[in-house]
């Protein structure tokens, strides 16, 4: 009994070793989304000019989407394009974005150069649409279920990994349901 | 005359070297009430770019249309626990610089004063062995057999 007395400083030690290894594992910039199993915010916004359609809360029911929030100027998003256009064009999920607090005319031309695999974007030029998405920190990317519930959030670029090991088997299971 | 310049000068640097402000005065609304609770909920609101400052003290641009957001709140009438809710709605608790007091949040506030009680009984325990040694309350009367051997031992010093 004495000796597990002595055992108890050491064990304590271990347990707040192990405590702090995995702790320090955890991305502090990975916030958990206060929106997840939530309906899409209500919102509606319109289109860069010279296109047709922009996005609202109508458009993300019926089909599984994923939401992709994007700007010209940030450095991330033009290397997650790449992903996203092979998700969109070869890997078959439909793929809609925000435009955030972009230049139209930046946009059109960031699109032109780098191609263009969204559905349809919604221009968010004053970033409060975004808030109410609860987006803290472009590229975010939103997925969301047929009854246009967000499903899953994934802050900061989209790699093949994340595709293959979260964002396809998730929307395999909600094309499902 | 130099000496005025001096002070002059000392003066106006002491007001340039003042700490800045991130509230730019664009966003001062003119109510000097409804402004100064505004203050008072944006220095509780955590800016979640810079993650330890609140969005009181932050220029990041988030930071700053949270502000806006918070007086435009204001504005329309909310209360500011009405403000509060809006922002945790979209962000989770995770904006409030102060975590509140509910069922996920219960090992951080109980941790503290566990410990403490924890710390505090294994000092009482510890003092009232102690106590129980000095007096000699634990120690068990000597056997005859121990009697004998210290008689002996005791004599053996007599010489």
């Amino acid at each position: 009994m004495r000796r597990l007395l002595y055992l108890l400083p050491f064990l304590l030690f271990i347990g707040v070793g192990v405590a702090f290894y995995l702790g320090f594992q955890r991305d502090p910039r990975d916030i958990p989304s206060a929106l997840i199993d939530k309906p899409v915010p209500a919102f509606d916004l319109p289109p860069l000019p010279g296109r047709a359609e922009g996005l609202s809360s109508a458009r993300l029911t019926g089909d599984v989407t994923l939401v992709n929030v994007f700007a010209s100027w940030c450095i991330p998003c033009k290397a997650e394009h790449p992903v996203i256009t092979r998700l969109a064009r070869e890997q078959g999920v439909t793929v809609r974005a925000i435009n955030h607090k972009d230049k139209a005319e930046d946009a059109l031309n960031w699109l032109a150069r780098n191609g263009d695999p969204y559905a349809s974007i919604g221009v968010d030029l004053d970033g409060r649409t975004s808030i109410d998405w609860g987006v803290y920190g472009v590229p975010e990317s939103f997925l969301i279920d047929r009854q246009g519930r967000i499903r899953f959030k994934h802050v900061g670029p989209l790699t093949p990994q994340v595709i293959e090991e979260q964002i396809l088997p998730m929307v395999k299971h909600l094309r499902q349901g | 005359m130099s000496a005025i310049r001096l002070a002059a000068a000392l003066t106006l640097s002491a007001l340039v070297l003042s700490p800045a402000l991130a509230v730019q005065p664009d966003e001062v609304l003119s109510n000097p009430a409804l402004e100064s609770r505004a203050r008072d909920i944006s220095k509780d609101l955590r800016c979640l770019v810079c993650q330890n400052q609140s969005i009181d003290d932050s220029n990041a641009p988030l930071a700053r249309d949270l502000r806006v957001l918070v007086r435009e709140r204001l504005t329309a009438g909310d209360d500011d626990a009405g403000v509060m809710a809006y922002v945790t709605a979209r962000y989770g608790d995770y904006v409030l610089l102060r975590p509140p007091f509910k069922a996920t949040t219960l090992v951080l506030w109980i941790a503290p004063f566990a410990i403490l009680a924890l710390g505090g009984l294994a000092t009482a325990l510890f003092l009232r062995g102690r106590r129980g040694v000095t007096a000699g309350a634990d120690t068990a009367p000597l056997s005859e057999d121990e009697r004998r051997r210290l008689d002996a031992l005791l004599r053996k010093d007599d010489v």
